[in-house]
């Protein structure tokens, strides 16, 4: 098996609990405990009330696509030529924030704005497991 | 607010060939720059005594093309950590220098081997570190990426399409042919346009600019000093630099941005406007970051030209040609003549506006704004003659 070649989070003091709960399939994102705000990406103060008091919380990991884009042409090429055309989108998540990830499972050309989607988990090395997402399937 | 209206004037400027491939030092290439735009001033190398710069990719420190052309006492040199954003505000960091008796002449300039060297467009540091631990690992790494990101934005809200983005692209590359300096000359078409390939969708290769090894530098003084040097003064009227909410934490972080429809450009508009003392319809042609065609939308609406969306239809129809009713990038943009992150717009608006600018030259013109900046934060100015 060839080794995976692609960039792994470089995870600090502040975004651990992100990836260690990744590992363990879960969605996780800050609640200030003093104003009860929601952040993504992990800051050590909160940018509503400053202060450093949080909490970590997990994400329902339901969301809709705000936006998103197709990579057609590699970079870098021999990093990324298998896997072209790829989806990836900022998703707002339902609980207020915004997440950058891969929509997966679903051909790029029918990835639509404001489609529902959910995550789900890929580990791609021992230690890193990454949050990606695919539609929602529709309700019978 | 900008509160130095007309008090400063840039009374040279100098750039170097435009190329793929220089095959000289970064350093050689922002001291021939600047020793052009100390020629072009009337000034001597003895006369400077400040530089500021900025640098994201590639560039050299200020204090080393001091030490390369000889200037005998740089009393301010200071090198910003900033990309397309900054090619304005240097030159009005330059005015404020000035003002507060740091020096007296100063010298902006941007130097890179932005295809040779250090490829801004080819990707970025894979390590995944910081903010980036949050996009790299999903393959999100480069600025056409980035910029994809924010445009489809925009068509979601606003049913902007791919023939609207077309139209800059081609009409910049029709104001390039008649430029010397530009890399890309040949005329392009709507269907060169649509033919181009699909790199990032939205984005075809024709949506994307140049990659440039190059220099660009002007001189800043006061405006009672350039009225007595060789050259036409260009005073700097207006300028303003800033972003809004949550600019993020590097130059392509906008995860927090309230929505990628709109820029930094609505958020410096009355400053701007208020710097000036003029509106957009006092401006007479203007040089808009083009380092994506979309970038120029997102301007337009959000400094006033038109309203927020409707600039997809705003630049079709001739509007934004040579001879509309406001030309824009005259001599080609970022996407045609080259990518000097954004200071060659400032070197096009003074040729312009000292009536310098030869086969491209727009006629009776006073005023030219330009921008600078894409994403989160930039900066702006009005110029006039």
């Amino acid at each position: 098996m060839t080794p995976y070649n692609k960039p792994l989070p470089a995870e600090n003091v502040e975004t651990k609990p992100f990836w260690d709960a990744c590992r363990q399939g879960k969605l996780s994102m800050q609640r200030c405990k003093q104003c009860g705000h929601h952040r993504f990406p992990p800051t050590f103060y909160c940018p509503k009330c400053n202060s450093p008091e949080h909490e970590w919380i997990d994400s329902k990991g339901l969301g809709s696509v705000f936006s998103w884009i197709v990579v057609r042409h590699p970079v870098p090429r021999d990093v990324y030529a298998a896997d072209v055309p790829y989806v990836v989108a900022l998703i707002a998540l339902d609980e207020g924030v915004r997440i950058p990830s891969n929509i997966v499972g679903v051909e790029p050309e029918k990835v639509t704005a404001g489609m529902r989607v959910r995550v789900i988990f890929r580990q791609v090395t021992p230690e890193i497991t990454l949050p990606l997402f695919e539609p929602v399937p529709e309700q019978q | 607010m900008y509160a130095l209206r007309d008090k400063y004037a840039i009374a040279g400027i100098g750039w170097t060939e435009f190329s793929k491939n220089s095959g000289r030092t970064v350093r050689s290439l922002a001291s021939e720059a600047c020793l052009k735009a100390i020629d072009d001033s009337g000034l001597k190398v003895a006369d400077i005594d400040g530089f500021v710069s900025f640098n994201f990719n590639d560039s050299v420190p200020a204090i080393s093309v001091a030490t390369e052309i000889g200037v005998p006492a740089a009393r301010y040199a200071n090198d910003f950590l900033s990309g397309g954003n900054a090619a304005n505000m240097i030159v009005l960091t330059a005015a404020a220098v000035i003002e507060a008796g740091l020096a007296e002449t100063v010298l902006c300039y941007r130097a890179m081997n932005g295809r040779s060297g250090f490829r801004l467009g080819g990707g970025r540091d894979l390590s995944a570190h910081g903010i980036t631990q949050f996009t790299a690992p999903f393959g999100w790494i480069t600025y056409p990426q980035a910029m994809a990101m924010w445009c489809r934005r925009h068509m979601i809200e606003y049913g902007t399409n791919s023939e609207q983005l077309g139209e800059l692209a081609v009409t910049f590359r029709s104001n390039a042919v008649n430029n010397e300096r530009a890399m890309q000359r040949d005329p392009i078409t709507m269907d060169d346009y649509r033919n181009s390939r699909m790199i990032v969708e939205p984005f075809r290769m024709l949506d994307i600019c140049l990659e440039t090894d190059g220099a660009c530098a002007v001189l800043v003084t006061s405006a009672e000093r350039a009225r007595d040097l060789k050259r036409k003064p260009v005073y700097i009227t207006g300028g303003a630099y800033g972003g809004g909410p949550n600019q993020g934490e590097d130059l392509f972080d906008a995860i927090r941005w309230p929505d990628q429809s709109h820029n930094y450009a609505k958020y410096i508009a009355d400053d701007l406007w208020r710097s000036a003392g003029m509106g957009p319809s006092d401006i007479d042609i203007a040089q808009i970051y083009d380092c994506f065609t979309y970038s120029v939308l997102m301007q337009l609406e959000g400094l006033g030209f038109c309203k927020e969306g409707e600039g997809g239809p705003f630049v079709q129809g001739g509007r934004i040609a040579r001879d509309g009713a406001l030309p824009l990038n005259t001599a080609g943009g970022l996407l045609s003549e080259g990518y000097i992150h954004g200071l060659n717009h400032v070197i096009e608006a003074v040729q312009q506006l000292r009536g310098d600018a030869g086969a491209r030259q727009v006629a009776d013109i006073e005023t030219c704004l330009t921008t600078a900046g894409a994403m989160t934060c930039g900066s702006a100015m009005v110029l006039r003659n």
